[in-house]
Parts: structure tokens; C-alpha cells; sequence
């Protein structure tokens, strides 16, 4: 599994990162956290609100930080 | 009810003798905080909700299918109900644009969208007044949409950075939220404005208190007063550096507004506040080149100037 983290860089997109690692440790599974912070890779995705959460590939979320409880929800 | 708890507890629990400068500084500091927090707890919660049906990537496709005009008058009112960050300003920026939103029409959202904002809205409304609210809330759409057709016009595409048309776009589909995500998010969204936003209220409605009971009557219609024609370029000027203390400031500029402060002034105040931000220039300046920047915080400013003076004169 590969999670990428959007975002420009900002406090918010932090939170996430770090939240989406939290989730990780509490529901055991193992996956490949990236952040991604360049403009091309993130328009890529069409996502125009950060920060936005990528699950192999596919976006779940943007514009807001989900606590890892909502991230455990998502992870396959 | 809420004056007369807040009456009860500086008079008769605090002992604090009313018509006193103390006592009404007071009186005056905990009716307003206390009615502005359940303003702004029950109003951004609502607002979120809505906001939870308009996310950018949507709003995105409704505008690509506009033009002048049309466009921006559409643009200008999904700012309002659009959620937009200023750190997201570059991804919204090119997501517009390389979906064929035309230039103007991007730039009345990117106008609208900060600028008529429920958290400012909600400070004018509590502390001036629905009518002047709702003032606000008209001459900052016209402002919107006015400065993106006369941006529009002036066909300034190519100074737009050029790897913006380069970009590869892909369209993201975003799942349908349920109801009881949407609540979440709302419930989130309101906590966290709040806990950045409480302390700049607290503070703006204590200085606004110090100067309702303290500074004298008129101490301020020589300087800010509807014949001082510079009032409303300072005012401009003074707002620019402010950005984001929306919150903060107009308890402040209310009590200036008692002491002789024109309320056009105010409101070419606050719409600079809001508008016209330097962070935001500043990453603004990664999708824009410095000729189109410098074009749009000029139209802006003559925009929200017109506005002061036009409410200076007329009310």
C-alpha cells in the first residue's frame, strides 16, 4: 500500500502527515508514507484544496485534516 | 436576556457602580465577547455545512462553463460558500484556469472568496448591525465582480507564469459525503476557527472596551471623519498589513466608529483587511508575474476606495 500526503508545506498538511502515520501504528498495517509538496505532482491529482490524502493512487480526501481515526476507516 | 446577565454580573456581583468608566468598560466587554462567541460558534458551523456541498474541485466545473459577465457574478457568490485557504490559493489557481475558467472570472472568485467571509460577516453583524453586514456583504461582491471583468478585459494571460499552462491536470473524483461526515467536518471546522480565532476577539473586544469607556467623544471625526478626504487611503493602507485579524479588528473600528471614525471608512478598512494580504501576495507571486499582481491589487484597492467614499457620502 502507498499513502501520499498532498501539500504545499503548510501547519495543516503536517497535522495530516503526521495523523496518517498515527493511524498506521494503531490499526498495524504497514504502508509507504510520501509526502508530496510540488505544485505539478499535486495538480496531477486534480486536488485544488490541501491538504488531500492519496490511498495507492486514488484521492480520498481534500481540504481538511482527518483525525487517524478517520484515516484507519480509509486504509484497505 | 444577554445584556441583562451581563448587567447582573458586573453590577450587582461585582459591585461595580454603572455610569461608571470601569463599570460600563466592563459591562460593555463581557455582553459583547459573550455575544460574539455564540455568533461565531452557531454561524460557522452552519456555514461549514454548506460549504461541505461546494468543495473547490465542483465549484471548478461550475465555472468552467461561464464566461464574462455570467462568470463572475457566479464566481463571486461560490467565493462566498467555497472553503478557501490562502495556502491553497496555487493549486486553486491552476486548477481554475487549466480548466478553461477564463482569467477574470478566476480573479473575481479569488476577490470574493476571502474578502466575504462568514467570520468577518459575523463580527460586522454583531457589532454594527445586520444592514451594515449585509451593506458589506454587496459592495464586496460588486467589488468581486467589477475588478474581474476590468481584469478580464484587459486580456493579461501571458502574465501568468507559463509553467501554470504546462501543468498536467488530472480530475480528482471526490466521493459524495454523508450526512454524518458532513456534521463532522462542520463540528471540526468550527473548533478550529475558533481556537485560532478566540484570542484576537478577547483581545480586539478589551481594547474596544478600553476606548468606548476611556477615550474621549469625537476624539476621532477631525481625523477619521467623513470630511477627511485622506481617511479613506489611510484606512486602505492600514488594512493591508492586518490580514486575518478580521476577528480582532472590527471591535476595534466599532469603538473608533463611536468616537467619530465614517463608516465608509470602516468599511474600505475591513474589505482591505480581508482582501488585500501580503502572504497572500506573496504566494500569489508563484502563479502570477509581478505586472499582473501589481494590476490586481490596484484594481482592488481603487475598488474598495470607491466603496469608502461612496458610503461616506451617502450615509
Amino acid at each position: 500500500m502507498k499513502i501520499e500526503v498532498l501539500g504545499t508545506g503548510c501547519a495543516k498538511c503536517k497535522t495530516l502527515y503526521d495523523n496518517t502515520k498515527k493511524a498506521l501504528e494503531e490499526s498495524g498495517k504497514t504502508a509507504e508514507i510520501v509526502k508530496i509538496e510540488d505544485i505539478p505532482s499535486i495538480m496531477k491529482y486534480g486536488v485544488m484544496s490541501t491538504p488531500a490524502l492519496v490511498i495507492d493512487g486514488q484521492v480520498k480526501f481534500s481540504g481538511k485534516v482527518a483525525s487517524s481515526g478517520e484515516i484507519a476507516k480509509l486504509l484497505p | 436576556m444577554l445584556k441583562s446577565a451581563a448587567d447582573y454580573l458586573v453590577f450587582d456581583l461585582f459591585k461595580l457602580v454603572p455610569g461608571t468608566r470601569a463599570g460600563e468598560a466592563l459591562d460593555f466587554f463581557i455582553y459583547d465577547t459573550v455575544k460574539i462567541f455564540l455568533l461565531l460558534a452557531t454561524i460557522i458551523y452552519v456555514v461549514a455545512v454548506i460549504r461541505s456541498w461546494f468543495p473547490p474541485e465542483k465549484t471548478k466545473r461550475i465555472l468552467s462553463h461561464n464566461r464574462e459577465y455570467v462568470g463572475n457574478i457566479m464566481a463571486a457568490l461560490l467565493g462566498i460558500v467555497t472553503p478557501f485557504c490562502s495556502c491553497s490559493a496555487v493549486p486553486l489557481f491552476i486548477g481554475f484556469v487549466e480548466s478553461g475558467v477564463p482569467l477574470g472570472v478566476t480573479f473575481s472568485f479569488l476577490i470574493s472568496s476571502p474578502m466575504v467571509n462568514e467570520v468577518a460577516l459575523i463580527m460586522l453583524w454583531g457589532m454594527f448591525g445586520w444592514k451594515i453586514a449585509l451593506i458589506y456583504i454587496g459592495s464586496g461582491l460588486l467589488v468581486a465582480i467589477v475588478a474581474g471583468i476590468v481584469i478580464g478585459r484587459l486580456k493579461m494571460e501571458r502574465y501568468v507564469q507559463d509553467y501554470v499552462w504546462e501543468m498536467q491536470v488530472g480530475s480528482a473524483e471526490i466521493a459524495e459525503q454523508s450526512w454524518s461526515e458532513r456534521f463532522e467536518y462542520a463540528r471540526d471546522y468550527t473548533l478550529d476557527l475558533l481556537k485560532k480565532i478566540w484570542i484576537y476577539v478577547v483581545v480586539g473586544v478589551g481594547i474596544g472596551a478600553f476606548i468606548h469607556g476611556y477615550v474621549p467623544q469625537d476624539f476621532l471625526v477631525r481625523w477619521a471623519g467623513r470630511d477627511n478626504p485622506f481617511a479613506v487611503p489611510i484606512a486602505v493602507a492600514l488594512g493591508v498589513p492586518l490580514y486575518s485579524n478580521a476577528a480582532g479588528v472590527i471591535p476595534i473600528v466599532q469603538a473608533l466608529t463611536a468616537k467619530g471614525m465614517a463608516i465608509g471608512t470602516v468599511l474600505a478598512f475591513m474589505m482591505a483587511v480581508t482582501a488585500l494580504s501580503l502572504p497572500e501576495a506573496v504566494i500569489l507571486s508563484k502563479v502570477l508575474k509581478k505586472p499582473l499582481l501589481a494590476t490586481f491589487f490596484g484594481i482592488v484597492a481603487t475598488a474598495i476606495m470607491i466603496v469608502g467614499y461612496l458610503f461616506n457620502a451617502i450615509l
